[in-house]
């Protein structure tokens, strides 16, 4: 298996910063084409592409930008969330740093089809290189035209502005995100009214992955029909992945959707570090499920990953080989949740704390039957109750690994600590 | 409308009905605990999930709308288990030490985990205790028992538009206090208790004083008098289990006695009299070209606002004291002189709807002998449920009786003090017919009542149309502050109150004051006013036999001394204590 190299066609070969390279490589001939199109038919196209949020929620496009473009209430904003804050996530940062201008010409496209003026990419606080590469591409597109007033000679304006948080997890979260780009501390709000109706500044509002933003170019070029024909028919295209762990070549990797993660892990990532047995894979990074290595030929796409009702779609795959133990790992990442969390709802706020103290007690065998059914209970109300996808997502690891774990949680019962 | 089903039965409500009303006007109520009627839908506790069918995730019932065809479940084992699991985390990290709290009873969290029949705790408590916030005269924040509803901050932001109190922190250090855990008193905050007003739990209370007026209540060596405000009338009965909009006045003067008070006043009376004093103090300035407009100055969290927000202002407030300093200055001069009791054993308690009272008692301009303070203290209508129900008075079955004299004889415009609108109505009754020297056709100025947030009306006032306006919250007392400063201000007299609705909404009122009980409560308030014989403050014989006896005019030198006072810029304070910040 190979990679299916599209939106990462311009990794390390072209100078990121370079608009003549970009140009040379078909860059900006998405938005050339774009601007001779009518609005609604480039909604169009995006929708015969099927093309689907790369953040992980899998949510259409299509939707998002007929709901905006539908907006009459100016200025509207289109928001490329850059905030890759999700453990073992590195794709975006690679688009960033490798192939800037195609995110800055996707939100253009978008923009222009929706009707949106102001643009802001929220990058992620320590993404520095990436933020001083970002300001010097907007500052090139901006000099050659294809940022602010009548853009290529259109009447169309748009540009874009870097904003940044300073670290919190959660504002990658699109209200968060929004409270942020406001000025505001990184806490959700309570949807309804969604970003498209009132979002930034209590304006209509898209806000996208920066992947997303990278496939527009591509499907306006190729044609939304065309695009669909790769990937599997309910998730279009490829995917970048992030391949990370106990891997022996771990970085980013473009498929097509439909391929196994064991072909990803092997073919692409050389397989297991010295050739160690997997323990298990964790997918779309902490807030994603633990799966054992009989999953492993579980095909890549949006349907499989619901399964686990996370957002697991943003294409991370972490390697755990057989030197680790799930209760190490389960309380790193409920501590990391634990830490993160806003503190806005009662579940996300209370809940990681009680999570951390019942692992904890598995960790040290001092679990109860008690404990588990707790445990249990606990990690599906937060689940299901918690106001935005932090709380929502963050138990999934714990959900998943007494689905296919089980035996590990039982064994810390049935044996007592040795004193 | 809108079709669905709650719990398999077929129901219409009216498009943009939330599940939560929705099930409410069919007969099932979901238990909630961070909603309240009258502020914005936080959705943060999430005890009040549903299930909807063909979604995978609960929703919160009272930010979700109904839609056609929707099938909610409120009662599955799933939501069940949900709301009690959520319960069990906000206890995991609540003192929850019930006895020891002065929301016993009356708590919301404790009704809401008895309701899910909340028995053993789960999960272990995670509580760090912290210190308590009493450093200043009215609140007690216990951040120990915050849940951090986020009920407080709404009202403090929204609606009185002062911003004390925010969200400190994220996660499990998430704190509900004032700017980098300062004091309350460190930041500007008017006490007008609208937070500890809508506080679920026992996070944010008055100051509880009531044992000072028991310790009075038992010395032998003081003679102890009372002043009750005009809003308690109208809502002691609901703090003691009366419905909202009870008239237990002649109750009231009963239990106080039996309490042990030696002198039963009403506040009334000075109320009364501040229409006197402000009425002839208007009069002077429309004459005599003083500033305008004049702005009233009887309610304390409005002078601590504007004190501290638009100093600008403050040659427009009115010079006259509010109605409980009035009465305190002239129950420890006058009073005493005349029935020759050394003040210094004369303890004046005054019962307010408010929290404000507390800290304007104890204002050091508040002192009409420069030492002692004129009012000793000031409690709630909460508070003085509690000395009547520790007393163990059954207080519905009380007979009525009157207030003593001389400050016992009161007139309807005094009682309508309670109210928005209500001052702006009893001034008009007078200077109308002290400037037009004809009585008034129709007492009623109707364009003021009501609980509308910004009202106006124009009166004739010696042959020119005079515009007057009455606000309620500060977030309208921001408008025409502004106006003012801005030079645009068209009227001529402005009432301002701090709570919504004026003192039948104050901060020390019963719990549960939505606009629903307000609106119960203003009623009663015009139902006593339209009893009363007298109507109109110049006509209250009491007032003129005071006149006659000390005080000999309206503005004279013996008013100056007792019924009017200066007011100060309040500086943001430093704070006192080092920020208590919370680690992240």
């Amino acid at each position: 298996m190979k990679e299916t190299k599209i939106i990462s066609r311009r990794f390390d070969r072209i100078n990121p910063v370079s608009l003549d390279d970009y140009l040379k490589t078909e860059g900006y001939t998405g938005l050339t084409k774009a601007l001779k199109m009518e609005r609604i038919s480039i909604i169009e196209e995006v929708e015969a592409s099927y093309l689907r949020g790369r953040g992980g929620a899998g949510f259409p496009t299509h939707i998002k930008m007929m709901g905006l473009a539908k907006e009459t209430n100016l200025p509207k904003y289109i928001i490329c969330n850059a905030d890759e804050g999700e453990p073992g996530n590195f794709k975006d940062k690679a688009l960033l740093e490798k192939d800037p201008f195609a995110v800055i010409e996707g939100m253009t496209i978008m923009a222009y089809a929706t009707g949106a003026t102001h643009g802001f990419i929220y990058i992620r606080g320590e993404y520095q290189e990436a933020m001083s590469i970002m300001h010097e591409c907007l500052k090139k597109a901006r000099e050659e035209g294809y940022l602010g007033k009548g853009i290529r000679n259109t009447k169309f304006d748009f540009d874009i502005q870097i904003r940044s948080g300073a670290g919190s997890y959660v504002c990658g979260e699109e209200f968060a995100l929004i409270e942020s780009i406001e000025g505001k501390p990184g806490r959700t709000r309570v949807k309804p009214p969604f970003p498209t109706e009132k979002g930034v500044f209590d304006k209509p509002t898209v806000i996208n992955n920066v992947e997303t933003f990278a496939n527009l170019p591509v499907i306006i070029n190729v044609g939304g029909k065309e695009y669909a024909k790769m990937g599997t028919p309910t998730s279009t295209g490829t995917k970048l992945l992030s391949l990370s762990g106990n891997v022996k070549k771990p970085g980013v990797y473009e498929i097509e959707f439909g391929v196994s993660i064991r072909d990803v892990i092997f073919d692409l990532g050389g397989g297991v570090k010295n050739d160690r047995k997997i323990k298990m894979v964790q997918l779309g990074g902490a807030c994603g499920p633990v799966i054992p290595e009989y999953m492993l030929d579980m095909m890549i796409d949006y349907e499989r990953f619901e399964e686990f009702e996370s957002k697991t779609g943003s294409g991370a795959i972490i390697v755990i080989d057989d030197r680790f133990d799930l209760f190490d790992i389960l309380l790193k990442t409920v501590h990391f949740f634990e830490h993160e969390s806003c503190g806005k709802c009662v579940p996300c706020r209370e809940g990681h704390t009680q999570l951390e103290l019942l692992i904890r007690k598995f960790n040290k065998k001092e679990a109860t039957t008690k404990d588990l059914d707790s445990l249990e209970s606990l990690a599906r109300v937060m689940h299901q109750t918690s106001l935005c996808g932090l709380g929502q997502t963050s138990p999934t690891s714990i959900i998943a690994s007494l689905r296919f774990f089980r035996d590990e949680y039982i064994d810390r019962i049935d044996h007592p600590s040795n004193l | 409308m809108i079709n669905l089903k709650i719990n398999n039965i077929p129901v219409s409500v009216k498009e943009g009905t939330t599940i939560l009303n929705a099930a409410k006007q069919n007969n099932i109520k979901i238990p909630t605990l961070c909603n309240y009627p009258d502020l914005h839908i936080n959705s943060e506790c999430r005890v009040c999930v549903v299930e909807i069918e063909g979604r995978k995730g609960l929703v919160t019932s009272c930010s979700t709308q109904v839609r056609e065809g929707m099938k909610i479940i409120t009662n599955s084992p799933r939501v069940i288990n949900a709301r009690k699991t959520i319960t069990e985390l906000i206890l995991t990290n609540h003192d929850s030490n019930c006895n020891a709290c002065a929301k016993n009873m009356n708590c919301e969290l404790q009704n809401l985990s008895n309701i899910l029949g909340i028995d053993q705790a789960r999960f272990p408590s995670v509580l760090k205790m912290e210190p308590i916030d009493d450093h200043n005269p009215a609140l007690v924040r216990n951040p120990n028992r915050c849940i951090k509803c986020g009920r407080c901050i709404d009202v403090c932001k929204n609606i009185q538009t002062t911003n004390i109190l925010e969200i400190m922190g994220r996660g499990q250090s998430m704190k509900i206090t004032p700017a980098y855990g300062k004091y309350l008193s460190d930041e500007s905050c008017t006490f007008c208790g609208q937070c500890a007003s809508v506080c679920p739990v026992g996070a944010i209370l008055e100051k509880d004083e009531t044992d000072k007026v028991w310790d009075a209540l038992h010395d032998e060596r003081k003679r102890t008098i009372v002043q009750v405000a005009p809003a308690v009338r109208v809502s002691l009965g609901e703090e003691l289990g009366l419905k909202a909009g009870s008239i237990v006045t002649g109750k009231i003067a009963t239990a106080l006695r039996l309490l042990g008070f030696d002198d039963v006043f009403d506040t009334d009376f000075t109320a009364d009299l501040t229409i006197i004093e402000e009425g002839n103090e208007l009069i002077k300035r429309v004459t005599e070209g003083g500033t305008l407009p004049m702005l009233t100055s009887c309610c304390p969290g409005w002078i601590s606002f504007a004190e501290t927000y638009y100093p600008e202002i403050l040659p427009n407030l009115s010079t006259c004291k509010s109605p409980q300093q009035m009465f305190g200055a002239l129950a420890k001069g006058y009073y005493a002189e005349k029935i020759g009791w050394d003040p210094e054993n004369l303890f004046v308690v005054s019962i307010m709807p408010c929290t404000a009272k507390k800290y304007e008692a104890q204002r050091p301009e508040m002192r009409h002998d420069g030492k002692h303070p004129d009012v000793d203290v000031a409690l709630t209508v909460r508070e003085l449920g509690k000395l009547i129900r520790q007393m163990g008075i059954d207080f519905e079955s009380l007979p009525d009786s009157e207030f003593d004299n001389p400050f016992g004889i009161t007139t309807g415009a005094a009682a309508i003090f309670g109210t928005t609108g209500g001052v702006m109505e009893a001034a008009l009754r007078t200077v109308y017919e002290v400037v037009n020297k004809k009585p008034l056709e129709k007492l009623d100025f109707t364009d003021v009542r009501g609980l509308k947030g910004f009202k106006e009306t124009t009166v004739n006032l010696g042959g020119a149309d005079v515009k007057v306006a009455v606000v309620h919250t500060l977030a309208n007392a921001r408008v025409i502050a502004e106006q003012i400063k801005a030079g645009t201000s068209p009227y001529a007299f402005i009432e301002v109150m701090t709570c919504p609705g004026g003192c039948i909404g104050g901060g020390g009122q019963p719990y549960g004051t939505t606009t629903e009980v307000r609106q119960k409560r203003l009623e009663a308030i015009y139902k006593v006013d339209g009893k009363m014989v007298i109507r109109k403050s110049h006509e209250n014989p009491a007032i003129t036999k005071l006149y006659e006896e000390y005080l000999i005019e309206p503005l004279g030198h013996l008013s100056h001394e007792y019924l009017h006072t200066h007011y100060h810029q309040r500086k943001k304070q430093k704070p006192k204590h080092k920020n208590v910040m919370a680690t992240y």
